[in-house]
């Protein structure tokens, strides 16, 4: 039984010891390391599927390892609770031990000053007590907390440091806990909008959503935010040619109980509604068509999202007609914003603004089908049931410049490019923890920066009454008859190493003593 | 034409680098050694009168001195291209020039040598001469050539005060770090020395192996708390830019695995057995980490930050 508790002491003992922080400290830097190299799932699930795909023999076992997600891997869990549990183990005693010095009066100091630097002895005409006196006073007034008993001083300076290495550390654990309470708390959406059409925080408006644990749909605040127009600029010049040069979202913004009010949304410069954040991530095209069916009825109108592709926004896209009659219809094809002739595949974009859009597309038809209710991506055509449209041997290929239109063959109807309006994706997010984990990280930055700078330092004054023996207060001049005399002795010691200074000070404090300076012994604070 | 004169400015700046480490080195190499029976005042804790073992001095003969001027005063000409070359790339993108990668070394590395100036000019520091002049020569010599990009506006995400704080902020750790991990590698090559007695030549004109570890820890200690505000600040703008303020982008990944290296560094300093040779070691892993954040991950792995490109 005692064994079992000596063990868990030394368990504790070890994992509390600043060698065991030390020793995971270099873990988890080395454990983050395949996360930065390796693509992640989260971020990059294309990229965790292609490396699978080319590396089919370490992939399927870097997966199981964890390596596709190792910031959310149980094995790096594992090392940094481990390391914030040592953290916390070694900051509870090490606030108790401060808070109690902090109390107490500095310790006397070793026995013998003459072993430490900067060690000065001297003979005055004084009192002991006026000496002690003297010392105290220069010793205050530097801001040293001084000790004092009939025949010795000692005074210690430099408390902050350890303060502020203990406001590090735990600002560190506050950290922690900002970012748990985040990560159980938060979430994130986005959603695409086109320019005229408006998105409402509720979950089903959303195209990809991600939450905490903890968070519940009541969580989102109810808000609409309709975007009037998206203004965009590109490089034009010949460096960087096509970059991006600036967005901007006009937008309508609406909340239960409030006035509408016109923003501006940008890169750098979120929205914040009702406690959630709004987001400019991205942007795009969405031809706006006509489809008439067979029948001549207009069975589609309106602005359709194409996905872009490559940096020039050649854009991918669906057109889905399930309403044409006799048959339903459906296009797949390409959006060029500023479309010219090249490479194998026919036409591509040259430039991501839309100087000469162009709207290329196949055809599909197919009996009317049942709706099923099931959700389906807007962005890629089940093709079950449906036939391509087909010209001889070849596809069918509509070519539409804005304003033309296609009459489809054998009366199936036809389509019209009426023009483009572009989409943004908004991102709606909120991370309630974000306050805390700010607040500590700086408040750690400041508590750093305190510890490193301030270095406590002890100084010691012993004194006797009476003159020296060894001759060596000869030049001392004799005060008034029976007036007292005191030999001093004088020295100081860094906690720390890594200040300059000790001999100075110590020489200072002597010559506040009344002590002629001959400083003897060595300061190895002062060599370079 | 203000561009033109910016990049002329950069090359001149990077050929007299060269020209100075050309000069302290050939101010180290000429550093005749004697040997004495005294000990040497800059051994630290060397009992006063006791009699020492064999030692070598350096002798500074005029040439050496000489040298270590000319390559002083060839530095401070460099430098002053140099900044001249940052600011006048500043005034012809008509903003702070730190949009890409090329911007960034040159304006950090204007940091290194500015630091270095006034620590060699005032603090009597010349002997970082010939590393820094290293550092610089190639520094420079590849941000002229292979880093190079015209002047361009910033991208979008690029507007926002928090990244000029981040990045002011970033270079300036980055230049303490760079100096800090001199004085280590120097620390590392001083101590075999002394260890195995053979403190000669040049080595025995750089300050003791104590002295050097003192320089190394103050520009750590400089540098760490600004690294952490680097990255904070970074977390900030990244909120502000992408609505998350962490997302494990490889250059954020790596910042933190910069920041952990230090941090086991300064904690090795307290811990015994790692204080001195193993503390350098990790305070030279830690310059390495920093210098693969900075352009090995702008080079290799495309993220959110791949805008830094070339
Ligand atoms: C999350 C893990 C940790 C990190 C990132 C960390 C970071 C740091 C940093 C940056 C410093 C130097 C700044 C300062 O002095 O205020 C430091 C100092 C220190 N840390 Fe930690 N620490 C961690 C965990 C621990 C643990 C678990 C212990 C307990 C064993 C510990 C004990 C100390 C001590 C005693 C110092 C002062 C060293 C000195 O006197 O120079 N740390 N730590």
């Amino acid at each position: 039984m005692t064994n079992l508790v000596g063990w868990l002491r030394f368990g504790w003992a070890t994992l509390t010891s600043m060698r065991t922080a030390l020793i995971l400290l270099l873990i988890l830097g080395i454990a983050a390391i395949p996360g930065s190299l390796l693509p992640q799932r989260p971020t990059n699930p294309v990229g965790v599927a292609d490396y699978l795909r080319t590396n089919p023999e370490v992939g399927p076992w870097l997966g199981r390892l964890g390596f596709f997600d190792v910031f959310g891997s149980a094995w790096f869990a594992a090392i940094y609770l481990l390391l914030f549990i040592s953290l916390i183990g070694c900051i509870l005693p090490r606030t108790a031990t401060f808070l109690r010095e902090l109390r107490a009066l500095p310790d006397a100091g070793p026995g013998r000053l003459d072993r430490l630097p900067g060690h000065t002895v001297g003979t005055v005409a004084s009192a002991p007590a006026a000496v002690l006196d003297a010392a105290q006073a220069h010793l205050r007034e530097r801001g040293y907390r001084v000790r004092r008993t009939d025949a010795a001083i000692s005074a210690e300076r430099g408390y902050l440091r350890e303060a502020g290495n203990l406001l590090f550390h735990i600002c560190l654990v506050t950290t922690l806990i900002g970012l748990a309470w985040g990560s159980l708390f938060s979430f994130r959406g986005t959603a695409v909008v086109v320019e005229g059409q408006a998105f409402s925080n509720t979950l089903t408006q959303y195209d990809e959503f991600g939450a905490g644990a903890a968070f519940s749909s009541s969580h989102l605040s109810p808000f609409t935010v309709r975007v009037d127009r998206f203004d965009v600029r590109f490089e034009e010049g010949p460096v960087q040619t096509g970059a991006a040069r600036e967005f901007t979202a006009h937008v309508t913004v609406s909340e239960p109980g409030r006035p509408d009010t016109e923003q501006l949304l940008q890169v750098n410069a979120p929205l914040s509604i009702g406690g959630d954040s709004v987001h400019l991530l991205g942007h795009g095209y969405a031809p706006v068509v006509t489809v008439t069916d067979g029948n001549g009825d207009v069975a589609f109108s309106g602005p359709v999202v194409f996905l872009p592709q490559d940096t020039n926004f050649r854009s991918d896209g669906v057109i889905k007609v399930p309403d044409a009659r006799p048959e339903r219809l459906a296009f797949e094809g390409v959006f060029l914003p500023t479309s010219v002739s090249g490479g194998a595949g026919g036409m591509v974009s040259a430039f991501p603004d839309a100087l000469k859009p162009e709207l290329l597309l196949n055809v599909w038809t197919g009996p009317p089908r049942q709706e099923t209710g099931e959700p389906e991506s807007v962005f890629s055509l089940d093709k079950e049931g449906l036939t391509q449209l087909m010209n001889g041997d070849r596809p069918v290929t509509v070519g539409l410049s804005v304003g033309a239109s296609f009459e489809l063959p054998d009366g199936r109807g036809s389509i019209s490019f009426d023009g483009w309006k572009r989409w943004t994706k908004l991102q709606v997010s909120n991370t309630p923890g974000g306050w805390l984990v700010l607040v500590s990280v700086m408040l750690a930055v400041i508590g750093m920066g305190v510890s490193l700078t301030v270095r406590p330092r002890r100084l010691f004054v012993r004194v006797a009454a009476g003159a020296a023996e060894d001759g060596e207060g000869d030049d001392v001049p004799a005060g008034p008859a029976g007036a007292a005399a005191s030999r001093v002795s004088v020295a100081g010691l860094d906690r720390v190493e890594g200040r300059g200074g000790l001999t100075e000070e110590v020489a200072g404090l002597a010559e506040a003593c009344g002590v002629r300076v001959t400083v003897a012994g060595t300061d190895s604070e002062e060599q370079q | 034409m203000i561009a033109y004169y910016s990049s002329l400015a950069m090359v001149t700046s990077a050929v007299l680098y060269l020209v100075a480490m050309t000069a302290h080195a050939a101010e180290w190499a000429s550093v005749r050694t004697a040997k004495v029976t005294r000990p040497v005042p800059a051994m630290v804790g060397a009992p006063a009168e006791a009699p020492g073992p064999e030692v070598a001095v350096a002798v500074d003969g005029r040439r050496t001195e000489l040298l270590g001027r000319i390559g002083l005063a060839v530095t401070v000409v460099a430098a002053l291209t140099h900044v001249a070359g940052v600011v006048l790339r500043g005034v012809a993108a008509q903003r702070a020039p730190w949009g890409n990668m090329y911007e960034f070394v040159t304006t950090s590395l204007a940091i290194v040598a500015i630091v270095y100036l006034v620590l060699a000019l005032r603090s009597g520091m010349r002997w970082l001469g010939l590393p820094v002049t290293l550092l610089l020569t190639i520094g420079q010599g590849l941000a002229v050539t292979v880093f190079y990009v015209d002047v361009s506006e910033l991208m979008p995400a690029l507007h926002s005060v928090w990244f000029v704080i981040h990045i002011i902020a970033a270079a300036t750790a980055g230049a303490a770090f760079n100096v800090g991990g001199i004085a280590a590698i120097l620390y590392l090559v001083r101590t075999r020395a002394e260890a195995r007695g053979s403190v000669r030549g040049y080595l025995a004109r750089i300050p003791s192996a104590a002295a050097l570890d003192r320089v190394s820890y103050r520009f750590h200690a400089f540098a760490f708390p600004l690294w952490t505000f680097t990255i904070a600040a970074g977390a900030i703008w990244a909120q502000f830019a992408w609505g998350r303020f962490w997302g494990w982008d490889p250059k954020e990944t790596w910042s933190l695995v910069t920041w952990i290296v230090y941090a086991v560094y300064l904690h090795a300093r307290a811990t015994a057995g790692w204080k001195g040779r193993r503390a350098a070691v990790v305070a030279v892993v830690g310059l390495a980490t920093f210098w693969f954040n900075f352009i090995g991950i702008n080079l290799l792995v495309s993220g959110l930050h791949s805008y830094a490109g070339i």
